[in-house]
């Protein structure tokens, strides 16, 4: 119990961890990656060693995927598989804590169109990942779009793999939008020099960035070989007639990014407008629980490694270390939100997007539920809710639990997508391994096996 | 290194995930839906969606964003629905 358990080696986690272990305290830094670094600084996985050094006192647990939290009396009990990914192999951890620190990030919100379940379609931030980690661009001619900031930095990425970058598609228009906050953007004008620099890159690559421009379908039988772009509206209805087709064998997409809730949920953290809600020294509604990075607000790794930083003094603060406020952090976080705000109010996902799906298009990629069978669904049942929509329609029944499908089937039928986050399952488990488990967290002291039996498989709620 | 693809024996480096292998090779699907027996691949790439879903080593439902392959590993393709292990 007496060590600060940090979930998540991102900007957000490793600050955490390094600020907590230079207080003097023990910290176990848990990662499902082998390297650290999360998604800003993913290190090219084929280089060897780590280019992070980590203070003596952080045990760095690495391949490590956390599948549960469960609160017990004084704390949580943090259930860790380790091994190669999905492996059945893997060995159990259980980690019992009185100061968690939750840093699992965010992913990319892709929204549907005709075509978006071809292979070639990729998120922006999995271009990102295969070009920064693996080496590979996703295609020869790439289409990247959706909207905000990140898309720079992932066409600069792709042309640097060695693809060519047909197009940049900014649904917003995102100049008028920086202007209307003033104060927003003042706050994040160190971000600008970075921001500037990738548009420079892309200017001597001659990709052209358009605005007010989406991708509304891709084309191909087996695999992308065109998509169509259009024009868009203010509100992203697509301007008729302004469709136009560009041959690409890909398309990234990135509309913003959702944060992965799902162990704040299991911790009973209050989430607020789908975001862990957190106070000045990141702690959560959940004593002994603090929330840092994109969990807690879209703002980038500048603002994920001081809510990071604060969240570590925090943390060492409740196992009895003396600490000074840090003030300097505390007051990083302030500013860094103001700018996170502007970005939101810049680079929204506007109503019109719902305008390009079809009937046939799917909305549910692991069920393969198409919008017409979500919205008879609807039609056919009252709608009390979440689950016996779920039920029904079968959209956010599959493995991905709803993560990929959420945020836009509630847009699509008008419901709130907080209760999509509703997973008791972090990260997926084999039925052997849940065998295994069990044995584990026994002799850790307590019985939640027998719950983790009922919420294993498909979650309805 | 070397890993088999669907049989055959490929180059692979040490660090590589499977989808960096197979994308590599040029490889853009490596599993059909239990449904329509739709062609999928890479989506997410971060572990986050299940549309990568591979055989290693005769283990069904690996996500190959992943996993890091190893020397020899065994690596088919997936179609439809495959029973849980
Ligand atoms: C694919 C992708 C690529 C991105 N690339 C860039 C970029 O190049 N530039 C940029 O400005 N922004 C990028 N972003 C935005 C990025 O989210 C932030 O800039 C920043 O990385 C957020 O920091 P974080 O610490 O909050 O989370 P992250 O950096 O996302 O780190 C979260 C970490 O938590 C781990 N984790 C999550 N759940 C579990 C679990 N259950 N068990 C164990 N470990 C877990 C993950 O493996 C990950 O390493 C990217 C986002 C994504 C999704
Ligand atoms: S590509 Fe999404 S889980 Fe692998």
């Amino acid at each position: 119990m007496n060590r600060v358990v940090v979930v998540g080696a991102g900007p957000a986690g490793l600050a955490a961890a390094s600020a907590a272990a230079e207080l003097g305290v023990e910290v176990v830094l848990v990662d499902a990656g082998a390297k650290l670094g999360g998604q800003y600084f993913r290190q090219d996985a084929l280089a060897r060693g780590d280019r992070f050094a980590l203070p003596l006192a952080v045990e760095h647990v690495a391949n490590a995927s956390v599948w549960a939290v469960e609160p017990v009396e004084g704390g949580h009990r943090v259930h860790v598989r380790i091994g190669e990914a999905d492996d059945p192999s893997r060995t159990g951890r259980v980690l019992e804590t009185r100061a968690l620190v939750l840093a699992t990030g965010a992913y990319d919100r892709a929204v549907p169109f005709p075509g978006w379940d071809l292979p070639g379609v990729f998120t922006a931030g999995a271009a990102q990942a295969m070009a920064k980690g693996q080496g590979v661009a996703v295609g020869d001619r790439v289409l990247v779009a959706g909207t905000g900031p990140f898309l720079l930095p992932v066409a600069v990425a792709l042309a640097a793999a060695g693809a060519r970058v047909v197009e940049v598609a900014e649904a917003n228009a995102p100049v008028a939008g920086w202007l209307s906050r003033p104060r927003g953007a003042a706050a994040g004008t160190r971000r600008f020099p970075e921001l500037a620099r990738y548009a420079g890159m892309l200017a001597r690559h001659r990709v052209p960035y358009r605005t007010r421009t989406a991708v509304v379908a891709a084309h191909g039988s087996d695999s992308v070989a065109a998509a169509t772009v259009a024009r868009l509206a203010k509100d992203w209805t697509p301007v008729p007639g302004s469709e136009r087709r560009v041959e690409v064998d890909a398309v990234a997409v990135g509309f913003g990014f959702t944060p992965q809730l799902e162990l704040a949920v299991a911790a009973r953290c209050r989430i607020e407008g789908g975001f862990v809600a957190v106070d000045a020294t990141q702690g959560t509604s959940v004593p002994g629980v603090f929330a840092a990075g994109e969990l807690t607000g879209i703002g980038g790794a500048e603002l994920a490694a001081s809510e990071g930083a604060v969240a570590g003094a925090a943390a060492a603060k409740r196992l009895g270390a003396v600490v000074e406020p840090p003030l300097g952090a505390m007051a990083r976080v302030r500013s860094g939100r103001r700018f996170a705000a502007a970005l939101a109010a810049a680079y929204p996902v506007r109503p019109g997007w719902t305008g390009w799906v079809r009937d046939d298009t799917v909305v549910c990629r692991c069920e393969e539920v198409p919008l017409g069978r979500l919205l008879e669904a609807v039609d056919e049942r009252d709608l009390w809710g979440v689950r016996p929509l779920k039920l029904a329609s079968g959209a956010g029944l599959g493995m991905c639990q709803g993560r990929v499908c959420g945020a836009n089937v509630a847009e699509l039928v008008g419901l709130d997508d907080g209760v999509f986050a509703r997973r008791r399952i972090a990260a997926p488990l084999r039925l052997g391994e849940l065998a295994g488990a069990a044995s584990t967290a026994e002799e850790a002291g307590g019985s939640p096996a027998s719950r983790a039996d009922q919420s294993f498989g498909q979650d309805l709620g | 290194m070397r890993v088999r693809w669907d049989g055959v024996e490929v180059e692979a480096r040490e660090g590589q995930t499977v989808a960096g292998v197979l994308m590599g090779l040029g490889v853009r699907s490596w599993r059909t839906t239990r449904g329509a027996q739709r062609p999928r691949g890479l989506f997410c790439g971060i572990g986050v969606c299940f549309d990568c879903l591979v055989k290693v080593n005769g283990v069904p439902d690996v996500r190959a964003c992943r996993r890091v392959v190893a020397d020899g590993d065994d690596i088919r393709p997936q179609s439809g629905a495959e029973l849980p292990s």
